[in-house]
């Protein structure tokens, strides 16, 4: 992160603060982050106000003795480091980088909220040519720096060289509106692009009577306040398919492929502006109940930008659903480091041809896989599926 | 295959090229009578008489200048400079005549001349008389620099420098003069500008030259022991300088610790490392480290004295650096 954007302030000039009291919120590049500050007193002055930017090191406000005079502080206040200290008085600066302790298996993402990605000459260009994005890594050189041996177990976007970025050749007509990308858009671009660009999509898609499942459900709920979603239901039988499809819960990485011994799955779920994909970690050794606690805290805690990067990086397979919209089918694009996305489409009732030739009217949802080849071949993916569709259509089997 | 001292080396390249060029002399300080402050003359007056091995007063400036008349007439001298230290006197015939007397003159007078003596610290000579002086001599441009770190490269290195029709100011060490080493009969002559791999490795190239080279060898052996195979390029000659070498080794390794003797500050090993960075840059995974004298005047006192200097334990500190160890 270079520059974010202050949200909310979640103090005003006159209060007491203590070390470790939210000041307030900042947006990074993926993710509104509580800033605590690091000194205490009185915040006497807010510098940057709610909905200004802000540089990293630039002062935001100025804490201090209550009638201290700042004036000084003021005048200088551009780069952070506050010279000589009157008393308490203290410059708060914005964050570098708000430390986030990554999940077991999902890259850190230290890189992705500095902006500044310090790595070796080398690792650069290993990177360029297996097409890994370094920002995804975490580094072991000084500082964060990424070395060569970073890169060795570093999920790959593949041999392609990078995309070629778009370039701005549109010139705006009167009337048209031309909004600056928004540091979130930025990385849905780079990242999607990058995994369109380099991994070699290619899709399954399979209809599926669901009147099993809907029952299942609907017991399951029965007198409960608080029912279990259809995405929980979803995610916990693909969890069981892809421990027995283990090829498909697996990594590209340039000259290896990785294959995941834990099944964290992510679900899209839409913001204002863009999209994120909270993950629910070890899904295989998880009941329906608790997947579905989580991704009900998960998914409130995303639609308001609330999430640690350690709850939306390393999902391994990924569930998107449209079904809520009205969309019958579509095909999503592969969320790295992953290697295959599930796209659901609205349960409806159809007529389908049952036994004996007869027309039975029946829940029907269409699902699309999303592979990639490199790492999942058709029958691969397809043996998956199959099972998938099989478990929805008959729970009993994915205890079996 | 004979086993010889650096000192005999020196001796045999000298006598060799006595006995097969009239036009090679020697002069310096006690090279005839006293055999050589060192003994590398040892003998030589007695086979090639006064007119070749020639003893001069205490006057480094002036037997350097008289050497380099006699180069432009058309001999090849020797000039031993008892030290490099001393050197420092002659600076300005080095400087100003050696170096530029062919470019000046439009290439009608050439100084086919090799200055040679013990270059950098030995032990308890105190701050005037430890001093390191490569990087002086590599400054000027039209002056070729070499310096060996075994009796073989010393014999093939000095008798190729004998032969060359420009100034070579040829680096040996006073404590290097009883090394021991192999060195192939018959003729051997080294061309000047080819470093050497003294120890293949993969993970780290330790380039270095003259006394240091067999400390950067032990200490490739301390981090053998340790899992880390260290590559040691020895350069041989500073100018010219082996580049294409350097770049090779490194592009391999990926990692780069340059060992001079000298100071840091504007030094060959600094412009090394700099050379190193600027056309090795995407094959670094590290920044080149540099292992030097200390930025201080050499102190008398043994233990500091030591320390002031490059070690094994900091090569191999600087290797953990660019692996990140």
């Amino acid at each position: 992160m270079e520059t974010g954007t202050l949200v909310r302030w979640r103090k005003k000039e006159g209060d007491t603060v203590a070390s470790g009291d939210v000041l307030c919120e900042v947006e990074t590049d993926k993710a509104t982050m509580d800033y605590e500050s690091s000194s205490e007193g009185t915040l006497l002055k807010i510098v940057v106000q709610a909905g200004g930017q802000a540089k990293v090191g630039d002062t935001i406000a100025i804490l201090g003795k209550p009638g201290e005079d700042f004036s000084s502080l003021l005048s200088d206040a551009r780069p952070a480091p506050a010279k000589a200290p009157v008393a308490a008085q203290a410059v708060v600066s914005a964050p570098a980088a708000a430390a986030a302790a990554p999940a077991r298996g999902a890259p850190a993402v230290s890189a992705a909220l500095t902006g500044r990605v310090r790595s070796s000459p080398l690792a650069r260009r290993i990177a360029s040519q297996r097409g890994i994005d370094l920002r995804a890594l975490r580094g072991s050189g000084p500082n964060g720096r990424i070395v060569k041996r970073d890169l060795e177990a570093a999920p790959a976007g593949g041999a392609a060289p990078r995309p070629m970025p778009a370039s701005p050749t549109y010139t705006p007509g009167p009337g048209d509106e031309v909004q600056p990308l928004s540091s979130m858009r930025k990385v849905i671009a780079r990242r999607l692009s990058e995994s369109m660009f380099t991994a070699p999509h290619y899709y399954l898609t399979v209809a599926i009577n669901m009147d099993e499942l809907l029952a299942t459900r609907a017991r399951l709920n029965e007198g409960r306040e608080k029912k279990a979603s259809m995405n929980a239901f979803l995610m916990a039988i693909a969890a069981r398919a892809l421990l027995h499809h283990p090829k498909v819960n697996s990594t590209w990485n340039g000259d290896s492929i990785i294959r995941h011994s834990a099944v964290d799955i992510g679900l899209a779920v839409a913001q204002p502006d863009g999209l994120i994909t909270p993950v629910v970690r070890d899904c295989g050794k998880k009941g329906i109940l608790t997947i579905d606690a989580e991704l009900a805290d998960l998914v409130e805690r995303a639609r308001t930008g609330k999430l640690q990067p350690s709850e939306y990086e390393g999902a391994m397979f990924t569930i998107s659903s449209l079904g809520s919209s009205g969309i019958d089918e579509f095909t999503a694009v592969i969320n790295p480091p992953g290697s295959a996305i599930l796209a659901v489409g609205a349960i409806r009732k159809e007529p389908v041809v049952g036994k004996n030739d007869v027309i039975e009217i029946r829940q029907r949802m269409r699902v699309t896989l999303s592979c990639d080849h490199r790492v999942i071949d058709g029958a691969v993916g397809a043996a998956f599926l199959r099972e998938l569709a099989d478990m929805l259509e008959n729970p009993m089997l994915a205890l079996a | 295959m004979s086993v010889i001292t650096f000192r005999e080396a020196l001796r045999a390249a000298i006598d060799e090229e006595m006995a097969r060029d009239d036009s090679v002399l020697l002069l310096g300080e006690e090279v005839g009578q006293y055999n050589g402050a060192y003994k590398v003359s040892q003998g030589l007056l007695e086979k090639y008489g006064p007119d070749r091995v020639i003893d001069t007063p205490i006057s480094e400036e002036g037997f350097t200048g008289i050497g380099i008349g006699a180069a432009m007439a058309g001999l090849r001298p020797i000039v031993e400079w008892m030290t490099l230290n001393f050197s420092l006197q002659a600076l300005d015939q080095v400087y100003s005549n050696a170096s530029k007397m062919r470019y000046m003159s439009g290439g009608q007078f050439s100084v086919p001349i090799v200055f040679r003596g013990p270059n950098g610290p030995a032990e308890f000579l105190g701050s005037q008389h430890s001093q390191a002086l490569q990087s002086i001599y590599a400054h000027v441009p039209g002056l070729k620099v070499v310096a060996p770190s075994t009796p073989a490269d010393a014999k093939g290195l000095l008798k190729a420098s004998i032969r060359d029709n420009n100034p070579v100011v040829f680096l040996e060490g006073e404590l290097m003069y009883s090394w021991k080493g192999e060195v192939p009969d018959g003729e051997l002559v080294i061309p000047l500008g080819t470093a050497d791999i003294k120890r293949p490795g993969k993970d780290v190239t330790l380039i270095g030259f003259s006394k240091p080279l067999r400390m950067v060898l032990e200490a490739a052996e301390a981090l053998a022991a340790q899992g880390v195979d260290a590559e040691v390029l020895d350069l041989r000659s500073i100018r010219p300088l082996d580049e294409a070498a350097i770049y090779e080794s490194v592009r391999r390794t990926n990692r780069c610790v340059v060992v001079d003797e000298a100071w840091p500050f504007a030094s060959v090993g600094s412009h090394i490392a700099w050379l190193v960075s600027r056309n090795c840059f995407d094959d670094l995974d590290a920044a080149v480290e540099l292992v030097s004298a200390e930025d201080v005047p050499m102190p008398y006192n043994h233990g500091l004295e030591l320390a002031a200097q490059p070690s094994v334990e900091k090569i191999v500190d600087a290797v953990k650096r660019v692996t990140y160890a």
